[in-house]
């Protein structure tokens, strides 16, 4: 079954397309991923995705739904959720609670009840904190609840995004490069996040630099150049097709190598 | 941090407030006393709402003053026109304050910072141009008398029982916005402080969520501001002009941006202050302005949060 579905989306920044007529259709449970040199558009595309950009022309479609145009918080609580390449954390806000922001489309308060702090408010910060805890365990940052969000390292901060939108109960997760900046140690623990959310019937479309890591856990690859489709296939028939070594791995160094030992 | 103690904490915080309220008046020598006590609190009210904007959600107001006017109005307006108690007059000017604020806040809380500033600045002047031009209504630039408050058959009149009134008042309204900290809706606004693209794409409905807040901190002031005219017995323009908007502005920093307790330190320091300096009345104003600047440099994140970050306390 298809869940999320894109027709010819585009978008134009001062006459520069950087999202061209891209099409894809990704399947449910799947690990998508969508690999591209810099400045292929793969951003644009999971913020036109995500709604934060109005598209030029094209459509997104949500587990059969025409979702095109809606704002993020509408697409939210239809079920996609994303994390962001530069970090947006919460940084005055401490870890557990910047996961239970992830919970807001469950909490049935509104602000005069929160004011008064009646007795739903109580019961619904109980019922938000236990769902948070549950997603801090599953990225492993459960020992860290109560600490600040700013105390945390960079590869925690990184899982402390994902845990935040998968609080939202996401059917598509969209991760925006989930193990740039990460070490090795560190990309291993995202790798084994993924494979778990995906475990467990989420959609993963995944932007990622680390070739290793997408081609270990990608069900399919989406390749973009210069904001258009390159090639789609299994990790196998991406690797071996000559458009995309020639205009991708042609530019990247260390995605080459990467490539080549795997290869 | 778990619920007990937070909980423990909040009441520790409304506790000390409130003993502070209770303990003040011992050493009021006179009736002048309470009344520059009230004016703390009034102003600490209206600082407050508009620290609910500023620290929570990170919106800014220039024009907060004009919600002041509104509800001082009201009380005036009531009974001189319509033969309304004060107390129905507190109300409506609330309400009407809320619904300003609701039909205003919709369209301008999409700008954000500077264009923001301005925006909600030009509805401050306008509500203070209407009460200026209105005379039939307002008595113009001069003003108008505002009749005394009678609640269960007594005349409140005295500076002694406004003290009360607005102390308590302040006590109830900090206690709602110490209730807001933890619950969906404030994670919700501090959320959008930090990030707004991040709470959006969390399902945050991030425009309803400033709205609502908006609406709150215009009611807070619209409240304080029927206070003032009724401790006052007099309501002029001045009470929703430009100078008092940046007045509340200058006590929710100077006290403390998303400080409960830094709104009432913020009110307390700019009401007293200008009293104080009457000593060296030639210079009163000059040293208001160093006493301020010195303030901000010394304690650059307002009193109350710098002072519990030294002494090692969550500020709240």
């Amino acid at each position: 079954m298809t869940i999320l579905d894109i027709q010819r989306l585009s978008i134009a920044f001062g006459g520069v397309r950087a999202v061209d007529e891209v099409s894809l259709s990704v399947a449910a449970g799947m690990v998508f991923s969508i690999i591209g040199p810099n400045g292929a558009g793969k951003t644009s595309l999971f913020n036109l995705i995500s709604g934060l950009y109005p598209p030029l022309d094209g459509r997104v479609c949500l587990a059969g739904a025409d979702v095109t145009g809606l704002p993020p918080d509408h697409l939210a609580r239809r079920g996609l959720s994303r994390t962001f390449q530069n970090l947006q954390i919460f940084f005055r806000m401490s870890v557990l609670e910047n996961v239970m922001v992830g919970c807001h489309r469950h909490e049935r308060t509104g602000i005069l009840a929160d004011l008064l702090h009646l007795p739903k408010v109580a019961r619904q910060n109980r019922a938000s904190r236990e769902r948070a805890q549950a997603a801090l365990a599953r990225v492993g940052l459960a020992g860290d609840a109560e600490r600040a969000a700013a105390a945390l390292p960079y590869g925690a901060l990184k899982r402390l995004e994902i845990a935040r939108a998968l609080t939202t109960e996401p059917r598509v997760l969209l991760l925006d490069e989930p193990a740039a900046g990460c070490n090795a140690v560190e990309t291993a623990e995202v790798a084994s996040v993924i494979r778990g959310i995906a475990g467990d019937g989420v959609t993963v479309v995944l932007v990622e630099h680390d070739m290793r890591l997408v081609m270990n856990i990608s069900d399919r690859i989406h390749v973009l150049a210069n904001g258009r489709t390159l090639a789609e296939g299994s990790a196998a028939e991406v690797r071996t097709n000559p458009a995309v070594i020639e205009t991708y791995l042609g530019v990247e160094t260390p995605s080459r190598e990467a490539v080549r030992a795997r290869a | 941090m778990s619920v007990r103690k937070l909980l423990d904490h909040r009441l520790a915080m409304i506790a000390v407030v409130a003993t502070i309220v209770f303990v003040l008046p011992a050493w009021f020598p006179s009736a002048y006393y309470y009344r520059i006590a009230a004016l703390v609190f009034i102003y600490a009210l209206a600082a407050l709402g508009l620290n609910l904007l500023m620290g929570f959600a990170g919106q800014v107001s220039l024009g907060h003053a004009g919600f002041m006017g509104i509800g001082a109005y009201a009380v005036a307006i009531a009974p001189a026109h319509f033969a309304w108690p004060g107390w129905l007059g507190l109300l409506a000017g609330a309400a009407l304050s809320g619904i300003v604020a609701l039909a205003v806040g919709r369209p301008i809380l999409r700008l954000k910072g500077h264009y923001l500033a301005v925006a909600t600045l030009g509805l401050g002047l306008l509500v203070a141009i209407v009460f200026t031009n209105e005379t039939r209504w307002t008595g113009g630039p001069d003003g108008m008398t505002v009749a005394r408050l009678t609640l269960f058959g007594r005349t409140l009149s005295s500076a002694q029982s406004w003290y009360w009134i607005s102390a308590l008042a302040f006590v109830a309204a900090a206690t709602l916005a110490l209730n807001l900290v933890d619950s969906p809706t404030g994670r919700a606004l501090r959320a959008i402080h930090d990030s707004e693209i991040a709470a959006r794409v969390l399902g945050v409905d991030v425009g309803q969520k400033k709205l609502a807040i908006f609406v709150v901190s215009a009611v807070y002031a619209s409240v304080a501001g029927s206070f003032f005219s009724l401790l006052n017995g007099h309501v002029t323009p001045d009470v929703s002009g430009f100078l008092r908007s940046i007045e509340l502005v200058a006590m929710v920093v100077l006290g403390g941006t998303g400080s409960v307790l830094g709104s009432l330190v913020g009110a307390a320091v700019l009401v007293v202050l200008p009293q104080a300096l009457t000593v060296v009345h030639e210079y009163e104003t000059m040293a208001l302005g160093l006493v301020i600047m010195a303030f901000m440099i010394l304690l650059r994140h307002g009193v109350v949060p710098t002072l519990a970050a030294r002494v090692g306390v969550r500020w709240t």
